[in-house]
């Protein structure tokens, strides 16, 4: 097979859609799972009875269990009992609770980062617990984790090609149905490749930049 | 009680601040000044047959110890013998194992009570009497010196932003920070860092403030400018005043009393002429002995 350049021209806007919704999958995915994995980080750290546990366990089933089963449970299996969404909802909640999981592990180290003193030191001045979470621990605890949310926020906009398999029409998915379609794969393929990296490289360029900028002072 | 003298003072801006406040109420406490502590009422700190272990380790042992208000008392004693873990059970970061702690006529600690006490409203209540400024200062590295002030009574106590701001303008003032309020902890050095923290503390205005080691993570050029706050507060204020120390000197200096701990009781206690220069008890003997030596 040789490359056609006019042919890989003129499906450029088609692909530029599809790497629109993968961006789109990712910002909103991150989103997901930066609270979600905040929430259960604290819920954890409360160790409340029941809930704590039980938060626990599920975070470690996800974590033990493939993103591709997850989306297909959720896209395929789940409709069977009335629960059912289009495929892109359905595909940024499964990756938003899939990331949620590796996240909540990240707080979980960012919190354990705080050093005791300062939870002394809320104690010595009676601060109520909610303040104490949001004002002292979590913004000392979330400036470590910012890079590793930076890491894994490029790691999803990769991992979202997955989400191709549940017909969301991402990038990834964009590319195979031009394939199907024309029976050319060379092009689609390679430029969907290319244009994954053109956004990741820059990224993660940016996360070690802010790796760097958070980096504990010492 | 002591006279306000110190021409160090005045390089902090302590002396102009208190003195010019005249005799009315005091600036820190809120409480009248003048008087000599008032015992009517019975000790503010005690410690009713408190024990503390560790697993097999007994750190506090059966410990009777009665603090009265307005009293400034220095702990001494050997490292591990349970000095800090006085004041972190006053704190309530520790929990007793045995006993009762009241403070201020109410109970802090209760362990016949069982599990419930712990973050009790009477607990938390009582709690909000109590200041600590602690060995490794503490603060909240995010924030400005102001906003470490202005925290707690903000969202403690309810008081209104622009008030708690004034005060701890004041406050910091005080300290001989005055012109730091914006400075976050990272800015400071250490001797300032403590003292914001000694300010933060005084904003919720304790009746019992604790100081463990409060010089002891500090470089010998800065002790003077914290020994300075600290003894200025014990001179003007009728705050009690509980701190672990291993000044001696300053000790000696500042404190209506001395206890000399060791393996968790307390082997003597007296005023300081007593405890430094004529100790009834060998351990306190050998004990300054050895501290004294260099
Ligand atoms: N969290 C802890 N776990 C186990 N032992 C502890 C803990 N905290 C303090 N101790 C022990 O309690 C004893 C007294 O400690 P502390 O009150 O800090 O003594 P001091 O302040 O007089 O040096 C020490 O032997 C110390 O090892
Ligand atoms: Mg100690």
């Amino acid at each position: 097979m040789i490359w056609d350049n006019a042919f890989a021209i003129s499906i450029i806007p088609m692909l530029l859609k599809g790497l629109w919704v993968t961006i789109q999958l990712t910002l909103l995915g991150t989103l997901i799972a930066a609270v979600l994995g905040l929430v259960a980080a604290v819920i954890r750290r409360l160790q409340i009875p029941v809930v704590s546990p039980a938060v626990s366990f599920i975070v470690i089933f996800i974590r033990g269990t493939p993103l591709l089963i997850q989306a297909y449970v959720a896209f395929f299996v789940l409709p069977i009992y009335g629960i059912s969404f289009n495929a892109f909802t359905t595909g940024v909640v499964i990756i938003g609770i899939n990331y949620s999981a590796y996240m909540a592990e990240v707080y979980r180290s960012g919190i354990q980062g705080v050093p005791n003193g300062q939870w002394e030191a809320a104690t010595a001045l009676s601060l109520p617990a909610t303040r104490v979470w949001f004002r002292i621990i979590l913004p000392q605890a979330v400036r470590t984790v910012i890079p590793m949310l930076g890491n894994y926020l490029i790691q999803m906009f990769k991992d979202s090609a997955v989400l191709s398999a549940i017909t969301v029409v991402e990038l990834m998915a964009t590319a195979q149905s031009i394939g199907t379609s024309t029976y050319r794969y060379l092009e689609p393929l390679t430029m969907a490749g290319a244009l994954f990296f053109l956004v990741s490289y820059p990224a993660s360029r940016l996360v070690n930049k802010l790796e760097r900028r958070y980096a504990p002072k010492q | 009680m002591h006279p306000n003298n110190d021409p160090a003072l005045s390089d902090i801006g302590l002396a102009e601040t208190v003195l010019s406040g005249g005799p009315r109420t005091d600036r820190i406490t809120g409480m009248p000044t003048g008087s000599a502590p008032i015992v009517a009422g019975g000790p503010i700190v005690a410690f009713d047959n408190v024990s503390k272990n560790w697993g097999d380790n007994q750190v506090l042992k059966a410990l009777n110890f009665n603090v009265n208000p307005g009293e400034k008392v220095s702990i001494i004693g050997p490292s591990g013998s349970g000095k800090t873990t006085i004041l972190r059970i006053l704190m309530t970061l520790e929990s007793p194992t045995e006993g009762q702690v009241n403070v201020d006529g109410d109970v802090l600690w209760d362990v016949k009570l069982g599990d419930k006490i712990r973050e009790s409203k009477v607990m938390r209540a009582t709690r909000r009497k109590i200041g600590m400024v602690f060995q490794g200062f503490n603060l909240f590295p995010h924030m400005t010196a102001l906003e470490n002030i202005i925290e707690a009574p903000v969202h403690v106590l309810g008081m209104n932003k622009a008030e708690a701001r004034d005060r701890a303008a004041e406050l910091l003032q005080l300290v001989g920070l005055g012109t730091h309020m914006n400075h976050t902890p990272p800015q400071l050095s250490g001797g300032q860092q403590q003292r914001v923290a000694i300010a933060r503390a005084l904003a919720m205005r304790p009746k019992v403030l604790l100081f463990d080691e409060p010089t002891s993570a500090l470089d010998p050029e800065l002790i003077g400018e914290v020994l300075n706050v600290i003894r200025n507060l014990a001179n003007s204020t009728d705050m009690t005043m509980l701190m672990v120390t291993h000044e001696m000197r300053f000790a000696e200096e500042i404190s209506d009393r001395v206890v000399m701990f060791d393996h968790g009781s307390a082997v003597e206690s007296g005023p300081p002429e007593q405890i430094f220069k004529n100790p009834q008890e060998e351990r306190t003997r050998a004990f300054l002995q050895a501290v004294l030596k260099h």
